[in-house]
């Protein structure tokens, strides 16, 4: 029953206020020098990936989400189709697109507010996810790089973000020892 | 992952005070940093690839014009019109004059509330007012009348229960509405054998034309529409709306600035497959022989007995119609017409049938028209079906590239091209991906888009619906109409681009008729 209690405990507590290290001392996670390695080359290879999705979008004046969201097939399409019919919801949703992909990405680069980070990036996977569920029956007007059944990417991002959510390193090599040793101080 | 010992236990190895941050710490803790440079170094040098390509691309196509903006509607005194016809066009242009049917506003809200994403009546509602009043209707079938008297009442686009301002006169014949001293311009959409008999008339009356296409039904009165307007200096707008799409302009530049090298042939198409799109339309219930005024329908055409295809669907008869030549092949051809302008073409061959829908009518459902001008030395090619929604661009084909033609603007450079040879070699023009590519709303003007964007525009789904503003082109095309009146000039399908597409639309039926390719003398004025 102890892993429910993890659960329920920690899992969503990514709030900044909080030290990573008292997360990590509390759940006792001590990582060796190839698990750290392993884990801090996870995390940036992530911050490069979303920041990169994001200074794309940020750069180019006629990015919208609204083809996207169009496009959207599967269980819950009607609530993306009902985000694109909205005008000032796209505008949103491009922002939080831009903004939200670049913020995330430079926080798991650096390792700065990294869990906050990792949460908010599997929040965007998961609305990647929905949108465009790979299911058997539908097909995209966005063209896939592969084949896909339920599983494909934005599922495995959603469990690789996790792991860095649970297994942060944002306190051992990133800008959150700082943070993490100057909450302590407190 | 439990070791209590790790190395990176920091409050035990980073350093002696676990709450000061020391050397090891500010190491540690830009770890790191560098990537994000090295993040930057990369994103620097990729938009510096980037933009040495773009601009290398810009010297081979770069289109600057921009679409000719409408200038607003004058303020003061409305111009006073009349409508002749109110049939399934003559509501379209209604509504796009800013009348839109009572039934029509209600359908939409309705849609509206079914749909969120059905944004007819917002965008509806956002349309310009274009300050007209409409002062007199005309429709021989008496239902219609009554609904175009309501609509041209219907003042501030309500639904049913809204508040109607004053309804115009009704009148029984279009001479009593081109004779009301109240009236200064009329839209005609009538069937295609009233079109120019009625432009005459109202010509000679001084009234401005806005006429639905084509412009005539038979070859002589084409000649005396062009003398009257011309004579009596009226403003003449023949109703082809593509006039104002803003891809054309683009396409028109791109030519001029000789981006396909020596053009040779140009394909246009019309690929339907409904009973709507073959003019099979419903018949209303509360039509007969006492709500439709039979002779005023026949006019110039041959005498029949009443019918209710007939007056419903008289497209489909060459007695009122001008089949595909008239209906669908004169769009295509004003587009051409706009972009390349070709004028008269100095010999036509087509061919076609009735292969699909055996109803009765005498005009084909698939039909074939070749266009050959010599002077600019290329052929035009037109094919039809109304049996089949294959979809087949409108493509200007050149030596050195070709042009697909939509709302959006799509060139590809040829591989055998002789222009682009050096750059083809050099790998800087692949001639899969296009050379230059316009979407309309598009705010990067560059003419290139990511392969994401051109999935997305070519479906329809980019820019165009965009806080969904999307501008009814016959709206455009009305309002420059009236813009003109006020202005005292001529619009953009003016009666010389009406002469030129009521000429190739005869000589395509002639030679349809007559199983034989016909020529135009230019010098006579005749078809031969």
């Amino acid at each position: 029953m102890r892993i429910f209690a993890y659960f329920r405990k920690d899992f969503f507590r990514f709030d900044v206020y909080k030290p990573i290290i008292m997360f990590q001392k509390e759940n006792k996670i001590n990582y060796t020098n190839v698990q750290t390695f392993i884990l801090v080359t996870l995390r940036v290879l992530m911050g490069w990936y979303f920041l990169y999705e994001g200074i794309v979008k940020i750069a180019n004046p006629d990015w919208s989400s609204f083809g996207y969201l169009m496009d959207s097939k599967g269980p819950v399409a009607g609530m993306f189709h009902a985000m694109a019919a909205n005008a000032n919801v796209v505008v949103a949703a491009d922002w939080l697109n831009m903004w939200g992909l670049a913020l995330i990405g430079i926080g798991l680069m650096l390792g700065i507010f990294s869990r906050l980070a990792a949460f908010f990036g599997i929040l965007l996977l998961v609305f990647y996810y929905l949108s465009h569920p790979p299911l058997a029956s539908l097909t995209y007007v966005m063209p896939q790089e592969g084949t896909y059944l339920i599983v494909n990417k934005t599922l495995i991002e959603i469990f690789a973000m996790a792991v860095l959510l649970v297994f942060p390193t944002g306190h051992i090599a990133g800008l959150d020892r700082y943070f993490s040793k100057m909450i302590k101080k407190k | 992952m439990k070791n209590d010992n790790s190395k990176n236990d920091i409050p035990a190895s980073s350093n002696t005070n676990p709450h000061t941050i020391g050397r090891r710490d500010i190491i540690k803790g830009l770890a790191t940093v560098p990537v994000l440079g090295a993040f930057s170094y990369a994103w620097l040098k990729k938009n510096k690839i980037d933009e040495s390509i773009r601009s290398q691309m810009r010297e081979v196509v770069s289109l600057t014009s921009q679409p000719v903006e409408l200038a607003p509607a004058a303020s003061g005194d409305p111009i006073r019109v009349g409508i002749i016809g109110f049939g399934i066009r003559g509501k379209q242009l209604m509504r796009a004059a800013g009348f839109p049917e009572p039934s029509w506003i209600d359908e939409q809200i309705k849609a509206h509330a079914e749909n969120k994403q059905n944004t007819n009546y917002e965008s509806y509602m956002e349309q310009e007012q274009l300050n007209i009043v409409v002062n007199g209707v005309c429709d021989i079938f008496s239902v219609y009348s009554r609904e175009a008297a309501l609509t041209a009442s219907n003042v501030n686009r309500e639904g049913t229960s809204g508040k109607m301002g004053k309804e115009p006169k009704q009148y029984k014949t279009y001479t009593e509405l081109l004779d009301a001293p109240d009236i200064d311009a009329v839209i005609i959409a009538a069937p295609d054998h009233w079109h120019a008999t009625m432009a005459i008339e109202a010509a000679k009356r001084g009234k401005h034309v806005y006429c639905e296409k084509p412009v005539s039904w038979m070859v002589p009165e084409t000649f005396e529409l062009v003398k009257t307007v011309k004579e009596k200096g009226i403003v003449f707008q023949l109703g082809h709306q593509g006039r104002q799409t803003e891809s054309y302009t683009k396409a028109r530049e791109a030519i001029q600035k000789n981006v396909l090298g020596k053009i040779n042939l140009i394909e246009v198409c019309t690929n339907r497959n409904d009973p709507n799109g073959a003019w099979v339309y419903d018949i209303h219930p509360e039509a007969n022989p006492s709500t439709i005024d039979w002779a005023q329908f026949i006019g110039p055409a041959p005498f029949h007995e009443f019918s209710l295809e007939r007056f419903f669907r008289w497209r489909c008869w060459w007695d009122y119609s001008t089949g595909l030549n008239g209906d669908l092949l004169t769009h295509e051809y004003d587009a051409i017409n706009q972009i390349l302008e070709l004028g008269i073409p100095g010999s036509v061959a087509s061919s076609g049938g009735i292969y699909f829908f055996k109803d009765g009518r005498t005009v084909p459902d698939v039909l074939q028209v070749v266009m050959e001008f010599p002077k600019q030395e290329l052929s035009f090619l037109y094919s039809a079906t109304l049996a089949s929604n294959r979809s087949r661009g409108k493509v200007i084909m050149g030596h050195d590239a070709n042009m697909e033609i939509s709302d959006r603007l799509v060139i590809k450079a040829d591989p055998e091209s002789t222009q682009y040879k050096t750059k083809i070699e050099e790998g800087l023009i692949d001639p899969n991906t296009p050379i230059y590519s316009f979407t309309p709303g598009k705010k990067g003007a560059d003419g290139f888009a990511t392969a994401t964007e051109q999935y997305f525009a070519s479906r329809g789904l980019l820019y165009t619906y965009r806080n969904g503003k999307r501008v009814d082109t016959t709206h455009l095309h009305i309002k420059e109409w009236l813009n003109c009146i006020r202005a005292g000039i001529q619009p953009s399908c003016n009666i010389d681009k009406a002469f030129e597409e009521g000429i190739s639309a005869h000589m395509s039926t002639k030679a349809l008729l007559e199983n034989r390719k016909v020529f135009w003398d230019p010098d006579k004025l005749e078809i031969v």
